[in-house]
């Protein structure tokens, strides 16, 4: 744990000690704050829930647009400074450098989360939500930009450069946002199983509502785990070059 | 404290390495030579823990890279071509931090920290960030962060690259106090560097080793392998010179340097150590032998001797 901790907090810094982690924030906040704007703040009157709703939808695609953005220079960048050599070289096993690296970008996205807290914050002054339906909201923010960011983590560690990194992890990311639309045309039963794995419509759905479900934590979770070893793996078949 | 046994190592169905086996012993300074490709790097890579090798065994005081690899990484210090540098960091920040990652606790590092800094010369940069040093203190904040966690094996890939002739001077003076304190590994592609430097070289080519030992036993090896070359100063007429070498069939080729009060300068080479019969020769051909110097094995010509023929 302490070797993850160490990789974390140091990834951590680098994004918040240099412009880059900045830089996306601030986009993301900008991004964000427009498309409250235009969604969640109309001239129609609106049940204040669905205010709520509306932000965490807009809200949940900028977040994973976040993940990819971050997660791409985790180990693409250290291969084209060279510094992937320290990390290599440590006594530290390939999960613990994958998890630490998935740490930090979980730290940054948290990050970002609390710098987004005036919107709903502004929907619970103005309006009649629960603290609950907030805290649901972002827990399932959270979670779907786990599984982007372990994809992230995934694409980062096969990849030499950044720009791939990001190319791929966009392209697999899109693929499970959009799979709600490829559902929609394809015949039974494989419509149910794009239905099933579709992030947006099926899995987070609950979330922008304010339910948690368990079969929706487990499926994040699951993808979270899935990709995260996908990446170990990544780097210790490296080693057998 | 370092026995390498079989160590084979392909990339695809490429060899890289075939069948090294050697040892090291406890604080010596090794240089290990190789053209391009002869697998000097794949060499370092594996005793730096960062490839599995394909076959073959390696241990640092008996701990298996295969079976115990934290362990084995956990005692090395390596340092690459490129000193793999953060760059945002300072040089205190950076060597605290690679000291944590390579195990050793906050504590431990801080207190080992002014050691390093003093070793490596780099005290009075300690503070600063690491982006704006020139090459050459980078090379030394690489060495630093190769022996912070006071690894039993440092490994340094072309430790002078780059460097200017004080550095390089200055690089030397770090590398030798190193092998006080641990054993060291140096690859190289400039000779004379690892002549002054290491205690024992081992040559590489085509992926196996082709010497192994100190500097003058290799300048023996190269003698037995490439012959003799002498310079003798003699009097006498050339042609008579030019006969009495033909007599000789260990001369491969002879060349009139120099002509100077009426003696005769001449480089001659043998295929073997012939010096009796080469001069018993021009003795009795009436040539007058003044002196007769043999031409040193520079490690330049023993290696070029030694990897002649070898393949990849």
């Amino acid at each position: 744990m302490r070797g993850i901790l160490l990789v974390a907090r140091r990834d951590f810094a680098a994004y918040v000690n240099t412009y880059w982690g900045w830089v996306i924030i601030t986009v993301a906040l900008l991004l964000d704050g427009v498309l409250f704007q235009a969604v969640g703040v109309t001239n129609t009157p609106q049940y204040s829930a669905d205010v709520l709703k509306q932000f965490f939808y807009t809200h949940g695609g900028v977040s994973l647009a976040v993940g990819v953005v971050t997660t791409m220079r985790l180990f693409a960048e250290e291969r084209q400074t060279g510094t992937m050599v320290l990390l290599e070289s440590s006594p530290l096993s390939d999960r613990q450098l994958v998890m630490g690296k998935y740490l930090s970008a979980m730290m940054l996205m948290a990050l970002f989360q609390a710098l987004t807290l005036y919107m709903p914050g502004m929907i619970l002054v103005n309006g009649k939500i629960g603290y609950d339906q907030i805290a649901v909201g972002y827990f399932g923010v959270m979670l779907m930009s786990s599984a982007g960011i372990a994809v992230g983590t995934w694409t980062s560690s096969i990849s030499r450069n950044q720009i791939l990194a990001a190319v791929l992890g966009a392209i697999v990311v899109m693929f499970f946002v959009m799979c709600f639309r490829i559902a929609k045309v394809t015949d039974p039963p494989f419509n149910s199983l794009f239905t099933q794995v579709a992030f947006y419509m099926k899995q987070f759905a609950p979330f922008e509502e304010g339910r948690i479900n368990t079969e929706n934590v487990v499926y994040f979770g699951s993808v979270t785990f899935g990709f995260l070893l996908l990446a170990t793996q990544a780097l210790t078949s490296r080693r057998w070059e | 404290m370092i026995t390498v046994e079989g160590l084979t190592h392909y990339y695809g169905d490429r060899r890289a390495v075939e069948g090294l086996t050697f040892s090291i012993q406890e604080n010596e300074i090794i240089g290990v030579l190789g053209l391009n490709g002869a697998g000097k790097s794949t060499t370092l890579k594996v005793l730096a823990g960062l490839l599995i090798p394909t076959a073959g065994t390696i241990k640092i005081d008996g701990v298996d890279l295969a079976s115990a690899s934290a362990e084995f990484r956990s005692r090395i210090g390596y340092l690459p071509e490129d000193p793999p540098l953060y760059k945002e960091m300072t040089v205190t920040e950076f060597l605290m931090y690679v000291g944590q990652l390579k195990g050793r606790s906050a504590r431990d590092v801080a207190a080992r920290l002014p050691e390093v800094l003093r070793t490596c010369q780099i005290e009075h940069v300690a503070n600063r960030v690491i982006g704006e040093l020139s090459h050459g203190y980078k090379k030394r904040v690489g060495i630093a962060q190769a022996i912070i966690h006071q690894p039993r094996v440092v490994i340094l890939d072309e430790p002078i690259s780059g460097l200017d002739p004080k550095q390089i001077v200055e690089m030397r003076q770090v590398v030798r106090s190193l092998g006080k304190s641990c054993t060291v590994l140096i690859s190289s592609h400039i000779l004379t560097e690892v002549s002054e430097t290491c205690d024992r070289v081992l040559m590489l080519a085509g992926g196996r080793i082709v010497a192994e030992g100190l500097e003058s036993d290799l300048a023996e090896a190269a003698t037995a392998k490439a012959g003799v070359r002498v310079t003798m100063v003699l009097r006498g007429d050339r042609a008579t010179v030019e006969g009495a070498l033909r007599s000789v069939s260990a001369v491969t080729s002879s060349e009139f340097a120099e002509d100077t009060h009426g003696f005769l300068k001449v480089r001659i080479s043998l295929s073997q150590d012939a010096r009796e019969s080469l001069v018993a020769a021009l003795v009795t051909a009436g040539v007058g032998v003044r002196r007769m110097v043999e031409e040193e094995a520079e490690l330049e010509n023993i290696f070029l001797g030694l990897t002649k023929g070898a393949t990849a």
